[in-house]
């Protein structure tokens, strides 16, 4: 506004004037600034449907798996085993021989060598290991004759689900013409089905789609999070508590305190790299586990735990701690009966965005050798894992077409953990903060 | 604080016991290597894990070069015992490892790669010649004279390169230099279509240093897209841009061959059969490097290399052939199981 208009008040009719003049300009531009921001968040909001719609599209397939229902005979001769039952007799049988003899009792007008293979290929390698952990259950099914629904191989399963074009010409498909004929056949039949895929959620890491889950990623992720909220949790809050309540402000606290800033915006891969040198090459702790994963991350969240918990620190009245000292309270008693449990909510807030911060971090578990295959499921903190982000890249990179919706289906479940870790963060913050 | 004293003790406990585990024996195999062989190799660990009754070994995936200096670093459990690689080991590397104490490495060939140009297949397809490939993407290209002066690459379509190719703008989505796929894309198809001119092959006599620097170098005016390590990253692009060519291994080639069809080299299309053959002129062979002093120490080594080195696995119909890699010829094969059961050391005289 001039100046013109404010002194001008021995001239009423000027200064309203201008203002009305200037009125609808200055709606305009409110209105201006409203749409910018709400198209910001529409923006946003946008961005993450089409990351969601996408995800959700190409992921939600993988839940599903085709079966297919063979009668399979287990006929001692066919297994190779003769009269013997011992368990190592059992394991090393020939359930492949199975799952062929009911193929060929299916189609009993295959014959050729090169179609019987293709006839094979339609069944998961998976099949035989499904049968024979069927008996070591139980060994007396042996000898009988039974329906058993089996895992498809990927391409069927594909196909089944549509992703494969059938009307494409013979070369370019990756099941051919007879493939199809007989699969034709068993849908016929009822013989193959889509389930629900309880092997994505159970199993390891495969290099058969179909065979291939998170649980190992799974539990790897776990291991190393407890590893890395033990330490970090801890740590994080004791440098807090230090430095707000107990330190004396000098140059070397303020030091501290902007090398502490600083790290939090140090890139991951750095401290991946840290980890590296120290923890395997120095201390010479084992390659690929999450203890080492746990500590380098540990490394990567203490920052942030930190920060989050002074600043909760912080905005505990100072009244509660002069009155806790005032009425004769040590200081320590004071932090630990009062200001601590104030600040608590705060804390974990900042402990839970930590976490998910190191629950989605792949970057620097590259350097410490976590980018593996890795089959068997990890037991404890020094058995080789991976963890969820790393298995997400491993698959993404996979050539199999199996791998495409299994991909998207395990990003699905690391969203839904940080979606839930979030939540919790919220829901702690709003039931236990206090305000003043 | 009594509660938070127990997670300090549960991580110092894990810490230690981590420590202790570290200084033990360990009871599955680790190996490194090339990010081109863990596709097979991951296969035969898992068939290896599922029927043996051993551990399944636990395969990283840290390229070549990385996989060989971790090899390299010395002979004890926390070292890995098997590296793979997509290309030979090379001399400086055996050095390197002879000084850390890994001086008895056997090696094993277990087959090709084929490294393929590919198209949309919305669009026609591609019959090249190694030198157009040169041509199309070498940063400098003999100038008209032919008098050995360079020029940079003046060619921004396909027909210029060569009259019968489409009349499209070259571009090209290949992955970055780090990656052992564009070394060897560089060496077998540029390399060779650049020793195709008379003034490139009298300089590899005279100077070749010149001459690598020459035949080696992409060009970085954009025909080139440097598409990252991720092969189905480029099969998506490519789909998407019926226009470019990428490049990338074989494996991808087989199972998107609905989506993209391979470019012919020198009049060889990329199928199996012309891999395997050694008729199509961009391929390598693949390896992996065992480290002697493990065999008898790690449980399931023998038993591995077995599994490995088996007809059901890198035979001509084994399972390796189904994921993609191209099979050696039988008497290469039974060389190498040969190899493998004798422990015969690496000499680099031979090949």
């Amino acid at each position: 506004m001039s100046n013109g208009t404010i002194t001008g008040a021995g001239n009423p009719g000027r200064t309203i004037d201008t203002v009305r003049a200037g009125l609808d300009r200055r709606y305009r531009a409110e209105r201006r600034f409203r749409i910018y921001g709400l198209s910001a968040i529409v923006l946003g909001l946008l961005f993450v449907s089409i990351l969601f719609i996408t995800i959700i599209g190409n992921g939600y397939p993988a839940f599903q798996q085709t079966y297919v229902k063979l009668d399979i005979d287990f006929d001692p001769e066919s297994l190779g085993i003769g009269d013997q039952r011992s368990n190592a007799a059992l394991s090393g049988a020939n359930y492949q021989a199975l799952v062929r003899n009911a193929l060929k009792v299916r189609f009993p007008d295959v014959t050729g060598r090169s179609d019987r293979r293709a006839l094979n290929s339609l069944i998961s390698s998976g099949a035989s290991y499904q049968l024979r952990d069927a008996v070591l259950d139980d060994p007396t099914i042996i000898g009988t004759r039974r329906s058993v629904w089996v895992p498809a191989d990927d391409d069927v399963d594909q196909l089944v689900k549509g992703h494969m074009d059938r009307a494409a010409a013979e070369g370019d498909r990756r099941l051919k013409d007879n493939q199809l004929a007989w699969l034709d056949q068993l849908q016929a039949d009822g013989a193959i089905e889509k389930r629900f895929n309880t092997t994505f959620f159970t199993a390891g890491d495969s290099r058969e789609p179909e065979l291939a889950g998170i649980r190992g990623a799974l539990m790897g992720s776990v291991f190393t999070l407890i590893v890395t909220l033990a330490l970090s949790f801890p740590i994080g809050v004791a440098t807090a508590v230090y430095l707000e309540e107990f330190a004396p402000r000098n140059r070397w606290t303020d030091l501290i305190e902007v090398n502490i800033n600083n790290l939090a915006a140090v890139p991951s891969i750095v401290f991946g790299l840290l980890g590296l040198a120290v923890f395997i090459n120095f201390f010479g702790l084992p390659r690929s586990a999450p203890l080492v994963g746990g500590l380098v991350l540990t490394l990567m969240t203490l920052p942030t735990i930190i920060i989050a918990s002074r600043a909760a620190l912080k905005s505990v009245p100072p009244s509660i701690r002069d009155a806790a000292l005032g009425v004769g309270a040590s200081r320590v008693q004071a932090v630990t009966h009062h200001i601590l449990p104030l600040a608590m909510p705060g804390m974990l807030t900042g402990a839970i965005i930590g976490m998910a911060q190191a629950l989605g971090e792949s970057a620097p578990l590259l350097m410490i050798g976590m980018v593996a295959f890795i089959v068997d499921v990890p037991g404890g903190f020094t058995d080789p894992s991976t963890v969820l982000p790393v298995q997400i890249y491993l698959w993404a990179d996979s050539p199999e077409r199996g791998f495409v919706e299994r991909t998207s289906a395990a990003i699905m479940v690391l969203l839904g953990f940080l979606i839930v870790m979030n939540a919790l963060a919220v829901l702690l913050r709003k039931r236990f903060e206090r305000r003043w | 604080m009594i509660n938070k004293s127990i997670p300090v003790a549960l991580a110092a406990a894990a810490l230690t016991s981590g420590w202790a585990q570290a200084q033990s024996s360990r009871d599955y195999i680790s190996v490194v290597g090339s990010s081109t062989v863990y596709p097979f190799a991951t296969v035969v660990a898992e068939q290896f894990g599922k029927t043996s009754g051993f551990k399944t070994p636990k395969i990283e995936s840290t390229g070549s070069g990385g996989g060989l200096k971790l090899f390299c670093s010395g002979v004890g459990v926390e070292y890995p015992d098997i590296t793979n690689s997509s290309r030979r080991i090379k001399a400086s590397e055996v050095e390197g490892c002879a000084a850390n104490g890994v001086t008895d490495i056997i090696e094993v060939k277990i087959g090709y790669d084929g490294i393929v140009l590919a198209n949309s297949k919305a669009s026609q397809s591609f019959d090249l010649s190694r030198r157009d490939i040169f041509n199309a993407l070498a940063k400098d290209v003999p100038n008209a004279a032919g008098d050995g002066g360079f020029i940079p690459n003046p060619y921004r379509t396909w027909s210029e390169v060569n009259p019968d190719l489409p009349d499209v703008e070259i571009e090209v989505l290949g992955p970055p230099p780090t990656s052992g796929t564009r070394d060897a894309f560089v060496e077998l198809a540029m390399e060779g279509g650049c020793k195709t001119f008379d003034s490139i092959a009298a300089l590899k006599k005279s100077d070749s240093d010149a001459y690598k620097a020459r035949c080696h170098s992409v060009r970085e005016d954009g025909a080139f897209i440097e598409a990252g390590e991720n092969d189905n990253l480029i099969v998506q692009k490519l789909e998407a841009n019926p226009a470019a060519l990428g490049i990338f291994g074989f494996s991808f080639l087989d199972q998107n061959a609905d989506k993209v069809q391979g470019s012919e080299v020198d009049g060889v299309a990329p199928t199996f059969e012309n891999i395997a053959s050694g008729e199509y002129p961009v391929s390598r062979p693949l390896y992996f490097y065992v480290k002697k002093a493990h065999i008898d120490v790690i449980p399931g080594m023998k038993e591995y290399l077995a599994e490995f080195t088996s007809e059901k696995a890198w035979g001509d119909e084994g399972y390796l052939a189904d994921k993609g890699m191209i099979p050696m010829p039988t008497e290469e094969r039974q060389q190498f199981a040969d190899n493998v059961a004798s422990r015969k050391n690496l000499s680099m005289a031979a090949n």
